[in-house]
């Protein structure tokens, strides 16, 4: 819990996966606009063109003619917005219910936990499917119902932390100095909090990818012509035979979005040395 | 001739040196004591001499164990010789014990794989090591999980995992010191009866300990061997200066302690009783209506072992657990029985140190938060000024002032602790077994910090400990505590020279003597009961050895005499001022 | 607690976790704009009435959900909203065997693979081992199952022509290779994760070393000390686990062609056919939470103090 520091080696592997974040984020906000092609226009003299250095289209093309390096930008920004947006509500949701949990103690805890247990053994996923199929796709939603399968995890964790807080003789002898619920939540509780809640909103956002481009390879979640890595793949997966650089160059960034964000929230864990409490 | 011979034993982790150059012989049937305090390296020369120091460890010079070398032996090799011909206890019974195994599958598994009995065999052979290590009921037991049983019980089971192959030499390392005193007493007698012509060789940090049961020492400095030779001339006549700081640093239950002085009452547990839930909707007492008194300016102390209830009540003096019953007075006043509904002065007045030094830092603040921290509750923040007088009080200088909690040593954490509690101008200080987490000298100089500040400020202190000899040093008046209840509450000096209550006596006598001193810890048989279901008539009379009948039908009430007072129905017939029958 | 109370306690505490799935997916569904079949071309009124007459859709609320809840007490199910005279039991137990089939080779894939995998790396810990194996597991969880399927296809059946690329047509245990790779994959991998870091915690708590100064073996020490707790996380990760692969197995099902119950899921969900989708919804309900249960149970039996809890 008390961070010693960093090995070096952890450190640079932290590194790594930062800058391929990093260079992500920048392929995915630069692209667009470097590039003389735009992600909706179709050409239908052009359909499925390998990957070629002629008029930039060094991704190739679609079925529709449509240039794929400007869409697979478009579809990473969509992926990377709709997991922070879905992982900043977990948050939110799961530090606010694990906090007022944990240090509530006693009865309310034990409900607002039997709440949690109850959630935890019901098939989500599917419930955001028939969510999905109900509602129509609806994108706000579809943050909602991301967060609200992630925030589980955190309020968890949250809760646990919280409770052994709460208990350390730090918080015993403020409280005898006559602290208030709020004095030591914001000085001593939160504080304290603040490693393991970054280690696992590195370790939500990859879930929250994972959960938006399942949705979305389903037909689910985000819908033509908007664009997500999980669409893309989809609509990769149906030419795999005559154009297969449509499924390997969505699915090799998602791949590797998701691998630099699990490898970032490996090295912050053994960082931090937080586990899961059963 | 020799059994074990050790011949420039080093251990490195890393770039550290954490084994010296160790060198000695342990001849069979004897006993050898290595002690030292913490980070002396004791540890882990018992564990390069099984071959167990962590993977990373770098392991050098020699060991011979009747003529073949341990040292870069493969892993075979050394599981040959493991607990066939040298086996180890270790120090937390609990830990060391598998939770996810009966106790009897684990004592079976040694047996079998070292090949020395199958099947029924194996089982009989349980039972009989389980018996002969003391546990009730062994053919039972066998099939009982590790967390069912007392630390003590836990402790035996250990003793018996270790020797149930019949090793030729027994590494023991810290055995006793998680457990309590009493305890600590029936598991020396037991290695000793049970170890025959086994070697012993006893890794502590307690001189008393070592020179109860070892014929020779060899004391250890930061990794090297500081001294060694026979106990009595190690102990009596020492020659290496870190042998004479050990010796220093031992509290002994036979100097006298402060007087007790007369002074007005400030702070007083009136008939206080605490209840915690237990499974099943019955109620365990964990404080039974307790009367105490402490007088401005003293420091009275609480003794008792595990279970005893003297953390329970000190918490419930200061509000932080809610009593069932009774009421705690202070300086004149009725107080409030939750802490939230007293008044912040009378707070501010009461304030606690903890047994834990790094527990109870916020790792995430400087020193100088840490500090202030009482005063910015208060809403009256401390100038830079005030703390670092604040820290001076407590010997620290302003290097220390940016500091986190990890980078302080335990010593200087809990000094820290006390500035960060003495800040409020107290007129009470709680201390929860504060020294207790501290290497021998340290220990001395907190306890003097602590004497010295009650000298200049006139601070009453209630000291929470279970070390006898550290409350002698440090208390004008002591309370002893057993399951719940105050049996004996009396001035330091006459306690310790003349016990009224058998409990009392027996605490006492549980005590290593002095090193350099003949005799041995007498042992007090049986443990402590369940507070679930205590005993009916006197909570002492299944172990006393004066109790007749009238002690099993009725609960005595303490009675005051003189200066002092004794829950015992025989106290005045009983002369209990000589012990170590 | 005893062992049997301790049961009754847990099968008691899922039947509230079972009528909230019912409840709540039921809810969600009749909670839909507008009725199931205001999409098909407007209907006469009269026609429409009786189609939902029929489908006792002009009831109240409350009164509908008792007619379901009644049905699924006895294993029914209802009427599919889409297939005409088509129940969705129908429909379920005719793509159930082959679902099961697939779930319970990849469930069985994942534990063999992934604790045998997650054991070697803790054993040979730092070595080559340990680093190829992990690298494999941080890859494994991080390519989604509908990447790794058409992934799987191109090179082992569209490039190297040695594996059917779908199911219709081919039969025989070929067939079955790459789905069951894909959908084992992903959890093999987590699983390999989890095994290696809860050995590697195990064999440093100080009971492991206390049985190696008793001279067990390393080998003996972790088949006899270590093993039972290092499985115990595995044994919680079971529930997820086949959460996972129901999921897996809706896009599994998918891309090689396959006719179970995850791609009458999809087509029902892409149909608009709520009865069939929520039947699936709460039979993978059913079946998660009824493993949840059965693992609740085992780490009662396995680990004694959990009981006391």
């Amino acid at each position: 819990m008390s961070a010693p520091a960093a090995t070096r080696e952890s450190r640079r592997r932290l590194s790594w996966s930062a800058a391929g974040l990093v260079l992500i984020a920048v392929f995915a906000i630069a692209v667009p606009f470097a590039s003389p092609n735009e992600g909706r226009t179709t050409n239908f003299d052009r359909i499925l063109e390998a990957p070629t250095s002629e008029n930039m289209h060094w991704f190739g093309t679609d079925d529709l003619g449509r240039d794929l390096l400007v869409r697979t930008a478009e579809g990473a920004q969509v992926t990377l917005i709709v997991a922070l947006v879905a992982s900043l509500v977990s948050l939110v949701i799961g530090v606010g219910y694990g906090a007022i949990a944990g240090y509530a103690g006693g009865r309310t805890d034990s409900v607002m936990m039997r709440v949690v247990d109850t959630l935890y053994a019901m098939p989500f996923i599917f419930f955001v499917i028939l969510l999905m199929v109900v509602f129509e796709r609806n994108f706000f939603l579809m943050f909602v119902a991301i967060g609200a399968i992630n925030w589980l995890d955190m309020a968890r964790i949250v809760r646990g932390q919280t409770i052994a807080l709460r208990e350390r003789e730090f918080v015993l002898a403020a409280r005898l100095n006559g602290a208030s619920g709020t004095w030591i939540l914001a000085r001593h509780i939160v504080p304290n909090l603040a490693g393991i809640v970054v280690v696992y909103l590195t370790l939500t956002i990859p879930q929250a990818i994972l959960v938006e481009s399942f949705l979305s390879f389903l037909g689910l979640g985000v819908q033509e012509p908007e664009t997500s890595l999980g669409t893309l793949v989809s609509a990769g997966a149906d030419h795999l035979e005559s154009a297969s650089w449509l499924l390997l160059i969505p699915g090799g960034l998602l791949a590797f979005l998701l691998l630099c964000f699990n490898f970032a929230g490996d090295r912050l864990r053994d960082t931090f040395d937080v586990r899961e409490s059963r | 001739m020799t059994l074990l011979s050790v011949r420039g034993l080093t251990v490195r982790h890393g770039n550290a040196v954490v084994v010296d150059g160790v060198d000695f012989d342990v001849a069979p049937g004897e006993a050898l004591g290595i002690v030292g305090e913490s980070g002396s390296g004791k540890t882990q020369t018992a564990l390069a001499l099984l071959g167990l120091t962590p993977g990373s460890a770098d392991v050098s010079g020699s060991i011979r164990l009747d003529g073949q070398e341990l040292v870069g032996a493969t892993e075979p090799v050394l599981d040959a010789v493991r607990a066939t011909r040298i086996a180890m206890v270790f120090q937390d019974p609990l830990q060391a014990l598998n939770p996810y195994l009966r106790i009897g599958a684990q004592l079976g598994h040694v047996l079998e794989a070292h090949g020395l009995s199958t099947g029924r065999e194996t089982g009989e052979r349980v039972v009989a090591m389980l018996d002969a290590v003391g546990l009730p009921d062994p053919a039972r037991q066998v099939l009982a999980w590790p967390h069912e049983l007392s630390g003590g019980m836990r402790q035996r089971v250990m003793i018996a995992a270790a020797l149930i192959a019949e090793p030729a030499i027994l590494v023991a390392d810290e055995p006793t010191t998680a457990l309590d005193v009493t305890v600590q007493a029936q598991i020396l007698a037991l290695l000793d009866r049970l170890r025959r012509d086994t070697a012993l060789l006893l890794i502590t940090h307690d001189l008393g300990v070592v020179a109860g049961q070892c014929e020779r020492v060899l004391v250890m400095d930061r990794g090297r061997v500081a001294e060694t030779g026979a106990t009595r001339d190690v102990f009596g006549a020492p020659s290496a200066n870190a042998t004479r700081a050990l010796l220093d640093a031992v509290p002994r239950l036979d100097a006298p302690g402060p007087a007790a002085r007369d002074a007005p009452g400030l702070l007083a547990a009136e008939g206080l009783s605490v209840r915690y839930r237990a499974r099943r909707g019955k109620a365990l007492a964990a404080v039974k209506s307790a009367d105490l008194e402490l007088k401005e300016g003293e420091t009275l102390a609480i003794v008792g072992e595990s279970g005893s209830g003297k953390s329970t009540l000190a918490r419930a003096i200061l509000g932080l657990v809610s009593p069932a019953a009774g009421t705690v007075v202070y300086a004149g006043q009725a107080l409030a029985r939750d802490l939230v509904d007293r008044a912040g002065t009378t707070r501010r007045d009461l304030q606690l140190v903890f047994q834990d030094p790094a527990a109870s830092l916020d790792p995430q603040m400087r020193v100088s938060s840490i500090v202030g921290e009482p005063r910015a509750i208060a809403g009256n923040p401390a100038t830079a000024g005030e703390i670092t007088a604040a820290l001076a009080d407590v010997g620290l200088d302003t290097t220390f002032l940016d500091r986190y909690a990890h980078q302080l040593s335990g010593g200087q954490a809990q000094r820290v602790a006390i500035a960060r509690a003495l800040i409020a101008r107290p007129t009470v200080l709680v201390c929860d077994e504060a020294v207790a987490a501290l290497d021998g000298t340290v220990r001395t100089t907190v306890l003097a910090l602590l004497r010295e500040i009650q000298a200049r400020t006139g601070l009453a202190i209630l000291f929470i400990a279970h070390d006898l000899a550290v409350v002698r040093q440090i208390a004008h008046r002591v309370a002893v505590m057993y399951l719940g209840e105050i049996v004996e509450l009396a001035p330091g000096n006459e306690l310790f020279e003349r016990p009224r209550h058998p409990y009392t006596r027996a605490l006492l006598d549980a005590v290593p003597p002095p090193p350099g001193e003949a005799g041995r810890p007498a042992v007090l048989p049986g443990e402590v009961p369940s507070p679930l279901s205590p005993p009916p008539g006197c909570v002492f009379h299944p172990r006393c050895r004066y109790a007749e009948d009238g002690c099993r039908a009725e609960a005595p009430a303490r009675r005051a005499a003189g200066n002092s007072s004794v829950a015992c129905r025989r106290a005045e017939e009983l002369d209990l001022a000589r012990g170590r029958a | 607690m005893s062992l049997p109370r301790y049961v009754l306690r847990r099968v008691l505490g899922a039947v509230p976790t079972l009528l909230l799935v019912v409840v709540l997916a039921f809810v969600l569904v009749r909670a839909a704009p507008g009725g199931p079949f205001d999409e098909e071309r407007a209907l006469p009124a009269d026609v429409r009435a009786n189609i939902e007459a029929a489908y006792h859709l002009d009831e109240p609320m409350w009164q509908q959900f008792l007619r379901y809840a009644g049905g699924l007490l006895r294993g029914d199910l209802g009427p599919s909203y889409r297939r005409h005279g088509e129940s969705v039991n129908d429909l379920i137990a005719d793509a159930f065997p082959l679902s099961a089939a697939l779930g319970l080779l990849a469930m069985a894939a994942a534990l063999l693979v992934g604790i045998g995998v997650g054991a070697v790396a803790a054993l040979g810990r730092d070595g080559w081992r340990d680093r190829v194996s992990m690298t494999f597991a941080l890859t494994g969880i991080s390519i989604p199952v509908f990447v790794v399927a058409p992934a799987l296809i191109l090179v082992f059946a569209v490039q190297l022509g040695w594996l059917p690329a779908g199911w219709s047509g081919a039969r025989g245990a070929g067939a079955w290779i790459l789905p069951v790779t894909a959908l084992a994959l992903p959890q093999i991998a987590y699983i390999a994760r989890l095994t290696r870091a809860s050995l590697i915690d195990v064999l440093a708590s100080p009971f492991i070393r206390a049985a190696r100064a008793q001279g067990l073996g390393m080998g003996r020490v972790v088949r006899r000390h270590a093993l039972k707790p290092a499985l115990l996380p595995v044994l919680s990760y079971l529930g997820p686990a086949l959460a996972g692969i129901l999921t897996g197995s809706v896009v599994v099902e998918q891309i090689f062609g396959i006719p179970g119950i995850g791609q009458a899921f999809v087509r029902g969900a892409l149909d608009r056919d709520y009865t069939l989708v929520l039947g699936v919804v709460i039979l993978y309900a059913t079946l998660i939470i009824g493993l949840n249960l059965l693992v609740d149970i085992l780490y009662g039996a396995i680990d004694p103090r959990v009981r006391h809890r």
